[in-house]
């Protein structure tokens, strides 16, 4: 089952909230993980973990690199789903 | 060695079965209250576990620590972050170069939630879905590096590993560093996180483990002639050391002295200690000779007492080997009959009673002692706390772990 790019955004939204006590607003799709969120690469992969699980796709270790923004992210997902 | 420093305890913090602190912990103790009562966990049932009582924290964790602290933390970490940001804090957060702040955390067991489950996790859903964290949360060393962290130890954060000897062997790791220079203050304590279907079935196939499941509080009995083993408990004490001059110079409240720290090994099983009681009896004179005191000085003994058939007379034995006559002027406590048994975090736990006993003169009971072995050779405490003597007095803690570990620690008032 597809999950809308606005159901990705929301349910990411939730991991990183779920993970650094970030609001769940303040995680948009043109904010960078690093620069404006300020997750280290230690929760991102934690993130990246929950994420696959959540929405059932893979998200192979040398993409996460690639995913600099929450948009990236969201994208990666939805096309790996579909 | 006479120009060595007196060191000196400034901080007290826990968190145990009997209580979220320090001062409703020491009252449940002199109330002769228990810790322990049935699990209420699925995996009781579900694993069909032959032992379905423990002490669990009277305050859990998660009430006191952040929600992404629960997440990052082994909760074996939460209870020594816990029990230390209390400890630091009543230290009144001594201000000093982190160059001359130890942080010695002991664990028995270490992360063996996160282990275990994390082992399932593999095992059901593949090595993609283990999270990064994993080792840092399960290794025995995370709650001494969170502590270090949490107060800016970088003196050295340390990790004494010797079972339910652990937390004892901290205080006097800890003790080293300050006499030999290292630091001024060393934040020392012991935690454990083992209320998990796995240690309990592995305890319990030993026969370690009181199987009391009718009568939890009234389970562990040290001494007495019906005990039939330990009660597993869990939770964290930590304490501030600080060097006497660095906490006089800073006007800080002094708890107590911690002056001296016997430790031996058994060299004679991984499991039962050696029914000579040799090694505990070593420890404990070695202790007195470190402290310089005899056993004349002595008026109280916070004794390891498990409330295993085997163990607990081994350790009478040995006290009064170590003591002779004067063992007769000696209250004898054995607190496990209220906490249940606390592994890497008992010694340092039961350190805190031997602190809040000096102070307060009063030596708290041992519960649950209906019928005491025939001929015991030591005085215990049973039921209701005793006045200790007036001015000037000794104590001594006694830990002892799987694998032989022996550590006696002399705690004098301030």
């Amino acid at each position: 089952m597809a999950h809308s790019n606005e159901e990705i955004l929301a349910g990411l939204a939730e991991i990183v909230n779920e993970e650094t006590g970030l609001a769940t607003d303040a995680v948009q799709s043109d904010k960078s993980f690093t620069d404006d969120l300020d997750i280290d690469s230690l929760s991102m992969m934690t993130i990246v973990t929950l994420a696959e699980e959540k929405f059932e796709v893979r998200i192979p270790d040398e993409e996460v690199k690639n995913l600099t923004t929450v948009g990236d992210a969201v994208s990666f997902i939805a096309q790996a789903q579909a | 060695m006479t120009d060595q420093p007196n060191v000196v305890v400034t901080g007290l913090g826990t968190t145990n079965p009997l209580g979220g602190d320090v001062e409703s912990t020491w009252a449940g103790a002199l109330a002769g209250r228990s810790g322990v009562r049935t699990l209420e966990q699925d995996w009781v049932t579900q694993y069909e576990l032959p032992v379905t009582f423990a002490g669990q924290l009277a305050v859990p964790a998660g009430d006191v620590l952040a929600r992404q602290e629960m997440r990052r933390m082994d909760p074996s970490a939460q209870f020594a972050i816990i029990a230390a940001r209390q400890a630091w804090s009543d230290a009144g957060a001594p201000d000093l170069p982190g160059e001359r702040i130890g942080a010695v955390i002991a664990s028995g067991i270490g992360g063996v939630t996160t282990l275990v489950d994390a082992w399932d996790t593999i095992r059901d859903k593949g090595a993609r879905r283990v999270l990064p964290l994993t080792v840092p949360m399960l290794m025995p060393n995370s709650p001494a590096a969170y502590v270090s962290i949490e107060v800016g130890a970088k003196a050295g954060s340390h990790t004494p590993v010797s079972a339910c000897a652990s937390g004892a062997e901290a205080i006097g790791y800890a003790l080293e560093m300050i006499r030999t220079g290292r630091a001024d203050v060393v934040v020392a304590g012991g935690t454990e996180a083992a209320t998990h279907p796995l240690p309990i079935a592995s305890f319990a196939k030993m026969q370690a483990l009181s199987t009391r499941n009718d009568d939890p509080a009234g389970a562990s009995r040290p001494y007495d002639v019906n005990r039939d083993g330990f009660v597993l408990g869990e939770g964290a004490a930590v304490l501030v050391l600080e060097r006497e001059e660095h906490a006089i110079a800073r006007g800080a409240t002094i708890y107590a002295r911690v002056c001296g720290a016997g430790m031996t090994a058994d060299a004679y099983s991984v499991a039962p200690p050696d029914p000579s009681g040799a090694g505990q009896s070593r420890a404990l004179q070695l202790a007195l000779e470190d402290a310089a005191i005899t056993a004349a000085d002595l008026v109280h003994v916070n004794a390891h007492a498990t409330s295993t058939p085997a163990g607990d007379g081994v350790e009478a034995a040995a006290i009064r080997a170590a003591l002779g006559d004067d063992a007769d002027h000696v209250a004898v406590s054995a607190t496990k009959s209220m906490t249940g048994h606390l592994l890497g975090g008992a010694g340092a736990l039961e350190s805190l009673f031997t602190i809040l006993a000096v102070r307060d003169h009063k030596a708290p009971p041992t519960i649950n002692v209906s019928d005491p072995e025939p001929g015991l050779p030591i005085d215990l405490v049973r039921d209701t706390p005793r006045e200790l003597p007036p001015g000037q007095i000794a104590a001594v803690n006694n830990a002892f772990g799987f694998g032989g570990h022996n550590v006696a620690l002399v705690i004098t008032s301030a």
